[in-house]
């Protein structure tokens, strides 16, 4: 056996620590994994021994493996142990374990708060400062909410290394638990004015962050911040400020006002470039927030944007990156003054760095114009040629869509060279954004009317080379745009030349290799197709040819009823039926076309995306009610979608009557128009020009010039885009003529008079007419939409819980939960209380008691912060009395706090303040070598006949217990409540298991029938110990002390009221005396408060007056005089047994001192 | 706020790791390659912020990085945070780390991964800047490197090195063995972890040669 031990040292000796593994997994590149596996099991082991260093650095190699990929999450127990070390370096390395693999999901996270709650409270500094560290990285509402009140108390906390930490990681505790924000307000807020640069910084830091959210709430705060800007001169807080006055300004251009000159101030006078930027971000905030045309401010517009420019100008690419950025900031508002920097932003399109490139792509989408935007577009077209990387082309291609599409295709002048550039951006490789172009090609051809039959052709041509866009299904996303193809052409087939070629072409095999989505639209549109054909056959007379389509379409559709696609194999298959039919009515020569074409009639609106959503509810229809009775039985529900449907409208159906002639389109169109015009919520599409165009009189008389499509469109994959640049710059070159000539005119008119007309000779914006009459249709929205856009919020942001008001005083509930006892009513099952016990899992009394030992001998001037703090809790203290019979939990809350307020009034009462030794409510039940058991008596006000009695076990051994059920045998008058169903032999299961080192808290509620005397129960707790052993069976008997003092219930009582139950002589009297007492008389008070539950009602002198009620309602009245060296105490109660029971348990107190 | 922080020699190899949201250990790995993949390829001379992350968070987040010698020190903040200020604060940490470690390379972060994780909670915590102040970052970690060496008692520094318990030892080591130990462990250090002195590019770039695949 000895034998063995050394050798099993030995082996020790060669374990690995972290240097050896990392230098190991270097030496086996070869089978790392199988490498690192076998020191997985290594360190298995080793998490086996009782060695603390042993595990502790079995965890850190761990860590590393963390860093590599490796899930940890197995040994997250195994972490909690070496937290919980004694030793720094072990408590470090377990910290960090936990940082880098706990989250909210780790269920043993609950296990350590205990561990953290000492941990912070821990006398050594590097303790507290790792635990908090540590807690910053995996804080879950739960453990935010127990320890809200301990960090907040380290806030405060002597040391400034504390306290920046303190002040950090409440905000991550805000974001856990929001309740906690406004109690710990203000706190923040002083430390706002710490006289530590690093713990301001931190305040800042959190401020900041919440004020980004929720920027409203933080107004407030606006002139503290003022100060600091102009006081502070480190730069990190500044830049911080300097943001956060970025986010509040647009909420109050007061503020903005104010700011300007200081900035301005801060932008000449600083030589850091991050000051400096951030600087010009804000200036450019107040500039947004301001409305503009306050000519004093376009100084400043200057001042930024010359600072950017000689950012963009720097060698330094960080700078001419965030020049840019910022640029495109002031771009929004103040358009003018950046397009003068166009040469340097085209330039910068140029740069080799892919990120200063997108910026520049940015600023390009304000720097459209009509005239310009043909050769801009070019130039990216260029680029995305040249692109490597798609991500960078995707955005090229986005970009391109955006500039083109903005505000409702404002500056396109040519749509032919808008749908060219789509095609040819359809040949673009391995792009995401087939669906956009899809969705530009048929935005465009369902908007523009006049374009539709170059768009046909256009598609047609698409469809016709499908091949090559769908080539390789790898390229999924540009095979999107197939869709939009097969739909125009069908849905505007009459434009379509040669439709028997187009036809062809969505019936090749290959189509079935396109995704499902895809080929629906095939199948749908090719009858569309079908139908025009046919209509145009029948009425050439060509009736062998209308056969030979339509068994063309028999023999090819079966290639789609065989899909897997159900939405395909249903169209095909329903086609397919109908054609067969069409081709019987055919034979017997009877002509079809003008039913079939029937089925398409009607034209298809474009209908704005929101317009579902705004459609508004009529009033006086609730669409929570029944619109039938609740079907009482299933019949019913086959008829109400008739009901439902019956009267619909019939606006957007498509049956419409085939033959409307032109006049009366024209009429329709007039009187939509006209709608559309008194309707105030219709959103129009103002801005654009060319719907001015198109009112405007005499729109006709543009010239439109005739393009020669024959050559280039046939011709797949060659640029064709380039072409209509030339075109258009002829166009315009002749536009500009006939202008000339007629302003000529107009000059020889004039001339003499108006001299400056000259200026108009330069090409300005509104000169250039669109080459087509181009028609956009607005899309359609329903009747009295609302034009709001709140609907574009998200609902599910996780900062909207920290948007609350901060100005408010707190009100008296409104506190960080303290640890106290928990009320525990009735105890249903054990099921039920578990997950409850585990999460409230709270450590003695005592550790509290002594952190705040500590805190008094802090100084002078915590002492006065504690004054001011105990007065505060007075005042609370009173209004929750009134609160008292209404609040059920808080009377538990407040039963504790009085017991703390008396003790501490105490104390803060008299000059001769002496340190009172620590004191703990809970006395020891029973001990052996695995546990200990220390437990506590509390009083139920709800129920006269009920207390808690909570019970903390600590496991002492090394290995982990389980099973622990507590049992007592129930006296007459006392009994444990157990749940319902089980039998008076059957014990209470502790509803958490214990791993070494660690103690947690379960509560018991026992039933009394008489409480005038003390009561003794014998119990038994029943546990398995498991170690590497195995586990074995154990039992510790205790006997549960019920003393009367566990009855009664700290209740203050106001002079008067003590004075007139004294009188009332229904009060039975007796006295004790103790001897030998030493200690001092608020001492002695205090004892007589804590262990026994009484609360001082007055005291003069050595003389005081105490008052406390049982929880069945008996009042106990006490004298206490303090002599020389004894102490004499006279009691009063409703009951003289109760009273000389309680008496003795003082006695034996006091004896004690 | 810091999203992530994440350091990696020149060929992708990850040396440090902090992640301040919650990732799952894959995820990570995705991140720290698909960061290392857009980072690798720009060139040295372009600008030091990156848009595209697309794994961490949403277009709010940027990735800032620097480049040194052999090793990436990326982070990946919001827009909360300045970016020069950010790039400032890199600065920061890889003086410190220099500081600390006595002209640092790469070598270091292999071997001190869990050392590097202290520098750096020092510097930053639960995604927020901590500490900018060099000096005041370098005295905390001082402080703490003598608290842990106050915890070992002169022997077992040695002892806890190669895990030898206890039990085996008896209460002290002999003086003797101590030495033995100690140059047997100087020896090791010797053949397998000469350290490279980090004074130019070129040096660094050869330790990362070696040591880096």
């Amino acid at each position: 056996m000895a034998l063995k031990m050394v050798k099993g040292s030995i082996d020790r000796m060669f374990d690995k620590n972290l240097q050896d593994l990392v230098r190991g997994i270097r030496n086996h590149k070869e089978d790392e994994a199988k490498y690192i596996s076998q020191c997985i099991d290594e360190i298995k082991q080793e998490l086996k021994q009782d060695n603390i260093a042993v595990k502790a650095n079995a965890v850190c190699k761990l860590t590393y493996l963390q860093m590599l990929g490796y899930d940890i999450s197995w040994a997250a127990f195994n972490i909690i142990e070496v937290m919980s070390a004694s030793k720094f370096t072990f408590k470090r390395i377990g910290y960090l374990a936990a940082s880098q693999c706990f989250h909210e999901g780790t269920d043993v996270i609950m296990l350590t708060t205990n561990q953290i709650r000492k941990d912070l409270s821990s006398p050594n500094q590097y303790d507290t400062g790792v635990a908090l560290t540590g807690l910053s990285c995996f804080v879950t509402p739960d453990l935010a909410r127990d320890l809200a009140n301990d960090i907040m108390t380290l806030m405060s906390h002597t040391k400034p290394y504390i306290r920046k930490k303190a002040v950090l990681i409440m905000y991550k505790v805000f974001l856990k638990y929001p309740e906690s924000l406004r109690p710990a307000f203000p706190r923040l807020k002083e430390k706002l004015e710490d006289p530590d640069p690093g713990v301001q910084s931190a305040a800042v830091n959190v401020i900041c962050e919440l004020a980004r959210r929720n920027p409203k709430n933080y107004l407030s705060l606006a002139p503290l911040f003022f100060k600091l800007m102009t006081s502070s001169t480190n730069n990190w807080v500044l830049i911080k400020i300097i943001k956060l006055f970025g986010a509040l300004t647009p909420l109050e251009p007061r503020l903005g006002k104010k700011l300007i000159e200081p900035l301005t101030n801060l932008i000449h006078s600083t030589s850091a470039m991050s000051l400096l930027y951030e600087c010009v971000n804000t200036v450019i905030a107040v500039l947004i927030s301001l409305s503009s045309g306050m000519p004093n401010h376009s100084a400043s517009i200057q001042l930024c944007v010359q600072k950017l420019r000689i950012l963009i100008e720097d060698s330094d690419q960080n700078l001419k990156y965030l020049g840019l950025l910022a640029m495109s900031k002031i771009l929004k508002t103040h358009p003018k003054s950046v397009q003068s920097h166009k040469d340097l932003i085209l330039q910068c399109l140029d740069d080799k760095d892919e990120s200063i490139r997108l910026r520049a792509l940015d600023l390009l989408y304000g720097m459209v114009s009509k005239k310009n935007l043909m050769e801009i577009v070019k130039k990216l077209m260029i680029h995305v040629d040249k692109a490597e990387g798609t991500t960078y082309r995707d955005e090229l291609l986005t970009k391109i869509i955006d500039i083109c599409s903005q505000s409702n295709y404002q500056y396109i002048t040519n749509f032919e060279w808008y749908i060219s550039i789509l095609v040819e951006l359809t040949r673009l490789e391995g792009t995401r954004h087939g669906h956009l172009i899809a969705a530009q090609m048929l935005d465009v051809a369902i908007r523009v009317k006049a374009i539709r039959k170059f768009a046909v052709s256009q598609m047609a041509m698409l469809l016709d080379n499908a091949h090559l866009i769908a080539s390789n299904t790898q390229r999924n996303g540009i095979c999107e745009v197939l869709y939009a193809a097969a739909w125009i052409c069908g849905e505007f087939s009459e434009h379509l030349e040669e439709a028997n070629q187009t036809l062809e072409a969505m019936l090749r095999p290959k189509v079935t290799t396109l995704p499902g989505h895809i080929q629906a639209v095939y199948v749908q549109n090719m009858v569309k197709l079908y139908a025009s054909i046919l209509q145009q056959k029948e009425q050439s007379g060509e009736k062998e040819a209308a056969q030979e389509i339509t068994q063309l379409m028999i023999e090819r559709l079966p290639q789609f009823v065989q899909s897997a696609d159900l939405e395909v194999q249903e169209r095909a298959s329903c086609i397919l039926q109908l054609i067969k039919y069409i081709q019987k009515l055919q034979i017997k020569e009877v002509p079809v076309a003008e039913e079939v074409i029937a089925l398409f009639a009607g034209e298809l609106n474009p209908v704005a995306p929101k317009a579902q959503k705004k459609v508004p509810v009529p009033e006086g229809l609730d669409l929570d009610a029944w619109i039938n009775e609740p079907p009482s039985d299933s019949e019913s529900e086959d008829e109400k979608p008739k009901t439902i449907f019956h009267d619909e409208e019939q606006r957007h159906s498509r049956h419409r009557q085939p033959e409307i002639d032109e006049e009366e389109l024209a009429r329709r169109r007039e009187a939509r128009k006209q709608e559309q015009a008194n309707n105030p919520f219709y959103i129009k599409s103002s801005p654009s020009p060319q719907k001015r165009y198109q009112d405007t009189p005499g729109v006709e008389h543009i010239p439109v010039v005739q393009i020669d499509l024959s050559v280039p469109l046939k011709v797949p994959g060659m640029p064709m885009s380039d072409q209509y640049v030339k075109l258009e710059e002829e166009r315009r070159h002749k536009q500009k003529l006939e202008k000339d000539k007629k302003k000529k005119k107009q000059k020889k008119e004039k001339r003499g008079k108006h001299h400056r007309h000259n200026s108009l000779h330069t090409e300005s914006e509104e000169d250039i007419a669109p080459a087509h009459h181009v028609d956009i249709i607005t899309e359609e929205m329903p009747e009295n939409a609302l034009p709001s856009d709140e609907d574009d919020k998200d609902p599910n942001d996780p900062y909207k819980a920290l948007d609350i008001d901060l100005d408010k005083p707190l009100a008296d509930n409104e506190k960080l939960p303290v640890q106290r006892h928990r009320n525990v009513e009735t105890l249903k099952s054990p099921d039920s209380e578990a997950p409850l016990a585990e999460k409230k899992s709270k450590k003695p009394k005592k550790k509290e008691k002594k952190h705040k030992e500590k805190e008094r001998e802090k100084g002078k001037k915590k002492e006065k912060e504690k004054k001011k703090s105990s007065k505060h809790k007075k005042k609370k203290h009173k209004k929750e009395k009134e609160e008292k019979s209404k609040d059920k939990k808080k009377s538990k809350k407040k039963s504790h706090h009085s017991e703390e307020e008396t003790t501490e009034s105490v104390q803060n009462g008299t000059l001769d303040d002496e340190p009172l030794p620590p004191m703990s409510s809970y006395r020891l039940l029973a001990e052996n070598p695995y546990i200990k058991m220390t437990y506590d008596i509390q009083g139920n006000l709800q129920n006269d006949s009920q207390v808690t009695v909570s019970v903390i076990f600590e496991n002492k051994s090394t290995s982990f217990l389980k099973s622990m059920e507590l049992n007592v045998l129930d006296s007459l008058n006392t009994k444990m409540l157990r749940p319902e169903g089980s039998s008076v032999h059957d014990g209470i299961p502790v509803p958490f298991q214990l791993p070494p080192g660690i103690s947690n808290e379960a509560q018991f509620v026992f039933t009394l029938q008489s409480i005038v005397m003390a009561q003794k129960l014998k119990g038994t707790l029943s546990f398995i110990v498991k170690n590497d052993e195995g586990s074995t069976h154990e039992k510790l008997d205790f006997k549960l002390h019920f003393s009367c003092a566990s009855y009664l219930i700290t209740t203050p009582c106001y002079s008067d009221a003590f004075a007139k139950l004294l009188e009332s002589g229904d009060l039975h009297m007796s006295s004790i005396k103790v001897d030998g007492i030493s200690i001092s008389f608020q001492h002695l008070l205090a004892k007589i408060c804590f262990h026994h539950h009484f609360s001082v009602v007055e005291r003069v002198d050595s003389c005081a007056s105490m008052y406390s009620r049982s929880i069945q309602g008996h009042h106990v009245c006490l004298l206490v005089k303090k002599g020389e060296n004894s102490v004499s105490i006279d009691g009063k109660c409703n009951d003289s047994t109760l009273l000389s029971n309680l008496l003795d348990e003082m006695k034996e107190t006091l004896s004690k001192c | 706020m810091i999203k992530a922080i994440l350091i990696f020699n020149n060929h992708g190899k990850p040396r440090l790791s902090k992640f301040y949201q919650r990732y799952s250990e894959d995820t990570q790995q995705q991140i720290i390659r698909e960061t290392f993949h857009l980072v690798s390829k720009r060139d040295e001379n372009v600008c030091n912020f990156l848009e595209g992350g697309l794994l961490i968070g949403g277009s709010d987040n940027k990735l800032i990085y620097r480049h040194y010698a052999t090793l990436y020190f990326v982070f990946c903040v919001d827009s909360s945070e300045s970016e020069l200020g950010i790039l400032d604060l890199i600065q920061v940490f890889v003086e410190t780390l220099d500081k600390c470690f006595e002209n640092v390379c790469e070598l270091d972060l292999i071997f001190h991964v869990d050392k590097v994780h202290n520098i750096l909670a020092e510097m930053v915590m639960g995604g927020m800047v901590l500490e900018t102040n060099m000096n005041e970052i370098v005295t905390q970690i001082d402080a703490q490197n003598k608290l842990e060496k106050s915890e070992k008692v002169p022997v077992s520094q040695v002892i806890t090195c190669l895990n030898i318990p206890q039990v085996w030892m008896g209460t002290a080591c002999s003086p003797a063995l101590l030495k033995a130990l100690q140059r047997l462990r100087t020896c090791y250090r010797g053949v397998g972890l000469q350290t490279h002195p980090v004074v130019d590019g070129k040096s660094r770039a050869v330790s990362g040669q070696q040591w880096g695949g």
